[in-house]
């Protein structure tokens, strides 16, 4: 399939970028507001044109695991869900991260605790980036922004796991998800032929060949020193990421006096209220997060330097406002606004919350 | 230009269509498009509305709370999104079962006869189209060859027999609406 | 290391001594960690003769559980895999799936495949799966310490039924195997067991079995192996196997519960899968 321009829903683009980015598996369970994934897939039917396998798993903890015995065998296989589905989850990403195995997953968050609302949030932060299930480890976590990126970050999210071997989580919500946008389409990128994954995953067990050692995939190590020589391996694997892979969008922030700090959904609705802001004269820009891990701390510092406050505007009780202020140091003024449990604040909400919190 | 869009009205009236229609026929004029629907519960049986956004720059939020244009197809829709249109902006209502007419001064003020006119015509099933018909006369944001691919790119192909009746609700559209209060 | 022990073993065949009995080459020379008498050690090996003598070494992956045969993948000589508690099959599945003419087994004891993993056992087992699946039950937990297992019988003592496994608390020993036999997607299901010779041949005949049905892409193949844990059950390895003859053998009666996609006709499978199993108490 050739390069097109199309109107699609965030979770069809994941899909449709799955397969025209070469991914071999997707195991997943159905879960709102990211149903279409799965759904997509089933009707394009890709094992017939690519050889995809899309299998539907009796739980997400059969997904991830599924996930799990079908990257190790050094082949792209991906899953997708929500909040509650992403909790089930969390055992298989420690065992993947612990394992360091690349794979994708897709987190389509809606509100909560517990079973929550369907409706869109970001509060699976602190279980996206502090380590959601158990052991130090780090999933590389993209934040898309809109559709064309939820599409962009799949194709990118296979070059990142497998130059670290590590799992890659796309963090998007319900509003991106169910969003249409414009969207360009890429070239099919052929799924790997036998050759190239036996090359960009020599570690893969796949049938142990006469001439070298048998592969092994796993997270155990029964001496607690060579657990923690690897420990240190896995730190400065997710060090060389900090210092090479972190992506983030500034705009309007040279000459702002106030910046917001936003990931995905609400980083639209901060530009908006952005827009609306410099409409009354009052100079604000947008620090938008692409990586959440690695986050960009540096970064935000020198931008927070020479400005009068942050606003961070998340879909939660305030999450990655905690990283904001570790990045800064709290040399600035930062508070967060944020509605939740599914309520999507409205650009005239966060353009009044600047004002009243930060302004005045 | 940047036109921010709310259409609301029951489940069942073709709104989501008519704004996909509205937004595909933008990205085939290469303009940019969001299309943002409420979903969840609501959505079964209730009210179900949509915001397009069709804009010639990057457009920020597609999640929006100020409207240029109101579409508003039953009584619900009318009493919750009256309040959001912009200032100087446009509302578009069908008096099919409008018990309480707009009563904002400062925006101006359509309405289109779709139910009613579909009904006699028996193309109920392009009453939409007929709004959107409507909706262009006022506001040409997208050009008639666009909407015919917008057209094409919506529908299934096996229903593309049906672009024609389509584009001929359209124009019924053009030629129904009529000014309430005009700014 | 292999070549140390085969100049070794040259060696000593120069010096007049006959080969009655050698190590498989698809298992390593890592020393086994299971505990003297068990039926793990056993099992191993004849899973990885029957690896060996259909020539699939270098194209067999297996996945082994959480439990005591959690380190599997140091014992044998092929590509492995260690899945999370009870997870084994939804890796199979997925191994299996990617890679459909790659042999793969998982290999799991009662804990996994029957508390922990019931939902990916019976869903792997449901969808038909093109694998192997090996099951070693000895009705306790060995690794954790000797706790109750899904199999552990009524009346009989573990760490956390310090008084005997009790219906009214604990409910009923779990006869897994019988109960994925009933599915259409299981095309080989058996019992065997391993503390006599007689018993380690028909074992591995089955096992061979197994693994010669995936080849053939039948669908699930199924085999549980009865086994003695001796030191969980704090008895002599000798004990331990006439224990499990005299206790477990009546409530998981050994021999081919489905052949080739067919119940064996005089296996009453329903009655095995309802009636209350015999206390043992005695």
């Amino acid at each position: 399939m050739a390069k097109e321009l199309k109107l699609m829903k965030g979770n069809e683009a994941i899909a449709r970028a799955m397969i025209a980015s070469g991914t071999d598996g997707y195991f997943g369970y159905p879960i709102t507001p990211q149903s279409e994934v799965m759904e997509t897939l089933m009707a394009e039917k890709p094992w017939e044109e690519t050889g995809m396998v899309v299998l539907q798993a009796e739980s997400e903890m059969a997904s991830i695991n599924m996930v799990y015995g079908g990257a190790a065998t050094g082949k792209k296989v991906a899953t997708s869900s929500s909040s509650p589905g992403i909790s089930l989850m969390q055992e298989g990403l420690t065992y993947l991260a612990g394992a360091e195995i690349p794979c994708l997953v897709v987190n389509v968050m809606r509100g909560g605790p517990g079973l929550g609302t369907i409706q869109p949030s970001q509060s699976d932060y602190f279980q996206s980036v502090k380590g959601g299930g158990h052991g130090d480890y780090q999933l590389y976590t993209l934040a898309p922004a809109s559709v064309q990126e939820m599409y962009d970050f799949v194709f990118d999210a296979w070059d990142i796991a497998f130059k670290y071997r590590n799992p890659v989580l796309i963090l998007s919500d319900g509003a991106i998800g169910q969003c249409m946008e414009k969207l360009y389409t890429r070239d099919y990128v052929p799924r790997w032929t036998e050759e190239e994954r036996r090359k960009n995953a020599p570690w893969g067990t796949w049938g142990k060949p006469a001439n070298r050692p048998h592969n092994i995939i796993t997270s155990l190590e029964l001496d607690s020193a060579r657990q923690e020589v690897f420990n240190h391996k896995l730190q400065a694997k997710y060090a060389e990421m900090k210092e090479k892979e972190v992506r983030y969008e500034m705009l309007n922030c040279d000459d702002a006096d106030y910046i917001f700090v936003a990931y995905g959904s609400s980083s639209r609705i901060a530009m908006k209220a952005m827009q609306m802001a410099r409409e009354k004269g009052i100079k604000v820009g947008l620090f938008r997060l692409i990586t959440l891990f690695p986050f960009p701390t540096k970064q935000l510092a020198d931008v927070a330097k020479h400005v009068k406050g942050i606003l961070c505007v998340e879909m939660s009780a305030g999450q990655m406002i905690e990283d904001v202020r570790l990045a800064t140091e709290c040399n600035v003024k930062t508070e967060h606004f944020g509605r939740f449990g599914g309520i999507i604040p409205t650009p005239t909400e966060v353009l009044e919350a600047l004002e009243n919190k930060i302004i005045k | 230009m940047t036109e921010e869009i709310i259409i609301a009205g029951f489940g069942g009236q073709g709104v989501l269509s008519m704004g996909k229609i509205l937004a595909y026929s933008g990205v085939m004029q290469d303009k940019e498009v969001s299309w943002m629907p409420s979903y969840g519960p609501e959505m079964r049986g209730g009210t179900a509305n949509v915001s397009v956004i069709i804009s010639d720059e990057r457009i920020s939020s597609p999640i929006i709370n100020q409207f240029d244009t109101a579409i508003i197809l039953n009584q619900q829709s009318l009493d919750k999104f009256e309040s959001s249109v912009k200032p100087g902006g446009l509302l578009i209502y069908d008096p099919n079962g409008i018990t309480h007419e707009p009563t904002r001064k400062d925006i101006s003020i359509y309405k289109i006869a779709a139910t009613a006119k579909a009904q006699e015509m028996g193309i109920s099933k392009v009453f939409n189209m007929v709004v959107l018909g409507g909706f262009l006369k006022l506001k040409p944001i997208v050009d008639k060859q666009y909407i015919h691919e917008g057209l094409e790119h919506s529908l299934p192909q096996r229903h593309w027999g049906l672009i024609p009746q389509n584009e001929e609700a359209i124009e019924i559209g053009k030629g129904l609406i009529e000014p309430v209060q005009v700014l | 290391m292999n070549q140390d022990i085969e100049a070794r073993k040259q060696e000593l065949l120069n010096q007049g001594y006959t080969e009655v009995y050698t190590k498989t080459k698809v298992l390593t020379d890592a020393v086994m960690h299971y505990c003297p008498g068990c039926g793990h050690g056993t099992t191993h090996r004849l899973v990885a003769e029957v690896i060996d003598e259909m020539g699939i070494q270098d194209n067999v992956v297996g996945v082994s559980p959480v439990g005591c045969s959690v380190l599997a993948y140091n014992y044998f000589d092929i590509d492995f895999q260690e899945a999370a508690h009870g997870r084994a099959p939804a890796l199979a599945t997925a191994v299996k799936r990617l890679n459909p003419d790659t042999f793969v087994f998982t290999y799991q004891g009662d804990g996994d495949l029957a508390a922990i993993g019931t939902a990916e056992t019976i869903h792997a087992c449901n969808r038909g799966e093109n694998i192997t699946m090996i099951f070693v039950n000895n009705g306790i937990y060995g690794m954790t310490g000797g706790q109750m297992a899904p199999t552990t019988l009524i009346g009989m003592k573990s760490a956390t039924t310090p008084y005997g496994r009790r219906v009214d608390i604990n409910g009923y020993p779990l006869r897994i195997t019988e109960l994925i036999s009933t599915l259409p997607g299981t095309y080989y299901v058996t019992r065997q067991s391993v503390q006599t010779p007689a018993a380690v041949r028909k074992a591995k005949a089955a096992i061979r079995k197994a693994f010669e049905n995936q080849k053939l892409k039948k669908g699930l193949s199924f085999v549980e192996i009865l086994s003695n844990c001796n030191s969980g059950w704090k008895m002599t390895p000798v004990q331990a196997n006439k224990w499990m003859e005299d206790n477990m053998m009546p409530n998981y009666p050994v021999g081919d519960i489905k052949v080739d996609g067919k119940l064996v006709e005089n296996v009453d499978v329903a009655r095995l899968a309802v009636d209350h199993p015999l206390s043992v108490m005695q």
